[in-house]
């Protein structure tokens, strides 16, 4: 059975993809707020149709760099719902042993080879990767995820041009959220067709839906296997929006940087809310089997947190700070 | 055994590594020009295709990050930059990203990258054509330094870095390409962090390395003649130090100085002289520890004043002899 042209297998998968995000990151949320993690979370909660849609026809030998935002992508990839949460709690069992922290995600296990709070920076590597990928004659693919404020970094622009210079396998996913930190996107790009960039380095360049899974889906499938025929790169812009503020658990409307009616008009048009109507309707899932996705989500989120906070931070001395310099 | 120039050891290193191994990726601005990078790259685009030996857009930062993309599938890329100067742009690939990877991830990747960075400086090429940045490098954790001063450590040290496993930026003056040595036809290997005694002597330790290694060794032959002994090390890593070396030397001979082809300011010479003053060594020392670099000046253009810029074997000299005798 299929809807829109997507196996009711995928849609599922998807559907419960974005629920483990979305529970995640406000179990992560609410934790923030009782103060319990301590490091700097930069939560998805809003963009899960974007790392769910694009990662659903990712195979586990492909490679996703991420940013600062990396924990739907962590998740929809594949990741250790338990690794990383321990990441968020600095523990040695964590995602990055402790190291790294949730702006510096990594699982080898699952093909994401890291994550950059630098903006822009992991794009280049994820060009690199498909090079690599490339003169080995492998068939795997790289996925870059960088956001809106990416587009104004001189990396962006010379890593589209040498992709599309040596038709590397790599699909540029921008998730469009419509603010760089505080900065609304059209105060800080000259044209915020940020899709359109990719005509002048004669790639594909397609403008998305980012909260409908559906859309992400086609378009990342089409580009995805584009990549791996040889093809060449894509770039896709999914326009979303993040329901929290930049950087942690607040909404950022009291600082006056967006208004309530933005955020709520957002809310409204919820990714998951959407796609779950859809099964609904469509009888691809039932009220129960809702139930007991949602059940499952919560109960290994719980667990995630149970493993955390039994974890124990890396020892505190010299010999464990200089740990990991080198190989 | 036969003697090549520095040059062509480094344009065999490049082959022979191409040949032997599959995962060797050479990427850099200029690879192909019959000038760019004197003569270290000739013919290997030729031989080995333009999959394995990229000559790519000037877009230094996102080479760079390219290149770290490509170690992370499993490839031994050498990244060359024709010149240091450049090498600002490709900053944040290097200090934020190569040199955090392995460290940040809790070390569940690592980047074995080689980041060939040459310096190219005299004739009259002024402020941005003319940079020693090795002190910079030396200074961010994750990155290891070494810095050949002939052809046979330029030979074993590149063969080193591609073989490390982590970063490693390979120093590279052009001042060395036309200087011969005796080099083994084979591949061989020096180890990073050791550095070696050139000459032995019984008065003042000099610290140097890279091209001034030479300017060293010709000073301190100089003053032998004038009755003074100079010991010479050539430190060939620059990161990790060899300590171990510096401080036997100079316990030895109760002097140093320590010659520096970058800038004066938190330098290697500043380093090294941190790292004798702690040390209990430093109770056995009969003069103050001195140091001779580049000023804290950009380069200039003018012949004039790159001859009062750039320390050559005559301030040596002089240096070793205030110093021995006071």
């Amino acid at each position: 059975m299929a809807l829109k042209g997507v196996p009711a297998k995928s849609l599922t998968q998807m559907y419960v993809t974005m629920q483990r995000i979305r529970i995640f990151e406000e179990k992560t949320a609410d934790l923030i707020t009782k103060k319990e993690i301590f490091c700097p979370c930069h939560l998805y909660t809003g963009q899960e149709a974007v790392a769910a849609g694009v990662c659903a026809s990712l195979r586990k030998d492909d490679y996703v760099l991420s940013t600062h935002r990396s924990h739907g992508h962590f998740i929809a990839k594949g990741g250790d719902l338990k690794r990383l949460m321990a990441e968020l709690y600095c523990r040695e069992t964590g995602a990055s042993k402790g190291r790294g922290g949730s702006m510096h995600i990594a699982s080898t296990d699952c093909g994401l080879p890291g994550s950059s709070a630098i903006v822009g920076g992991t794009i280049p590597i994820a060009v690199g990767a498909a090079l690599g990928f490339k003169s080995q004659n492998k068939d795997s693919i790289a996925v870059a995820f960088f956001g809106d404020g990416a587009a104004c970094e001189g990396v962006f622009y010379e890593s589209l041009n040498f992709a599309s210079l040596k038709r590397l396998p790599v699909v540029f996913v921008c998730e469009n959220n419509l603010y760089s930190t505080h900065m609304p996107i059209s105060t800080i790009l000259a044209d915020t067709a940020i899709y359109k960039k990719a005509e002048v380095f004669g790639m594909p360049g397609v403008k998305v839906d980012g909260n409908d899974v559906i859309d992400v889906y086609k378009n990342a499938k089409k580009a995805i296997d584009n990549a791996r025929r040889g093809g060449g790169p894509t770039l896709m812009e999914c326009m979303t929006y993040r329901w929290r503020g930049h950087v942690g658990p607040n909404y950022d409307l009291d600082k006056g940087l967006r208004s309530e009616a933005e955020l709520r008009c957002w809310m409204n048009k919820c990714p998951i809310r959407s796609l779950e109507r859809l099964l609904l309707s469509n009888k691809i899932l039932t009220e129960k089997a809702v139930a007991r996705i949602l059940k499952e989500a919560e109960e290994e989120v719980d667990g995630a947190l149970k493993f955390a906070k039994e974890s124990l931070r890396p020892p505190s001395n010299d010999s464990e700070l200089v740990r990991y310099l080198f190989k | 055994m036969r003697e090549i120039t520095y040059a062509q050891a480094i344009n065999e290193t490049l082959q022979q590594l191409l040949e032997k191994d599959r995962r060797v990726l050479l990427i850099g601005q200029g690879i192909t020009s019959p000038w760019y990078v004197g003569t270290t790259t000739l013919g290997l685009i030729d031989r080995y295709g333009e999959k394995r030996v990229i000559d790519p857009p000037v877009s230094e930062n996102s080479i760079t990050g390219v290149a770290i993309g490509a170690a992370l599938t499993g490839l031994r890329p050498i990244c060359m930059f024709p010149r240091m100067d450049f090498m600002w742009y490709a900053m944040d690939q290097i200090a934020n990203h190569a040199a955090n990877w392995h460290y940040m991830f809790g070390g569940q990747m690592n980047v074995p990258l080689t980041i060939w960075a040459i310096i190219n400086r005299g004739g009259e090429q002024a402020a941005q054509h003319s940079q020693a940045l090795q002190a910079v490098f030396a200074h961010i954790p994750g990155l290891k330094v070494v810095a050949p001063s002939n052809a046979y450590d330029a030979k074993g040290l590149l063969v080193s870095c591609v073989n490390d496993g982590n970063p490693v930026v390979f120093v590279d003056d052009r001042w060395l390409y036309e200087l011969k040595s005796d080099v083994p036809k084979g591949l061989y290997s020096l180890p990073i962090g050791k550095g070696i005694v050139r000459r032995r002597g019984r008065d003042v330790t000099v610290v140097a390395s890279s091209y001034l290694v030479n300017e060293a060794l010709i000073a301190a032959a100089e003053c032998e003649k004038r009755g003074v002994s100079a010991e010479v090390i050539d430190l060939r890593t620059i990161k990790p130090l060899d300590d171990e070396l510096i401080f036997g030397s100079v316990k030895r001979t109760g002097r140093a100085i320590i010659v520096d082809g970058g800038w004066r300011t938190c330098g290697l010479g500043a380093e090294i002289s941190a790292r004798i003053a702690e040390s209990p060594i430093v109770r056995e020392t009969k003069a103050p520890i001195k140091r001779i670099s580049l000023p804290d000046v950009p380069a200039p253009a003018s012949a004039s004043l790159e001859q009062a810029y750039y320390p050559k074997k005559e301030k040596i000299v002089s240096i070793i002899q205030s110093t021995v005798k006071g």
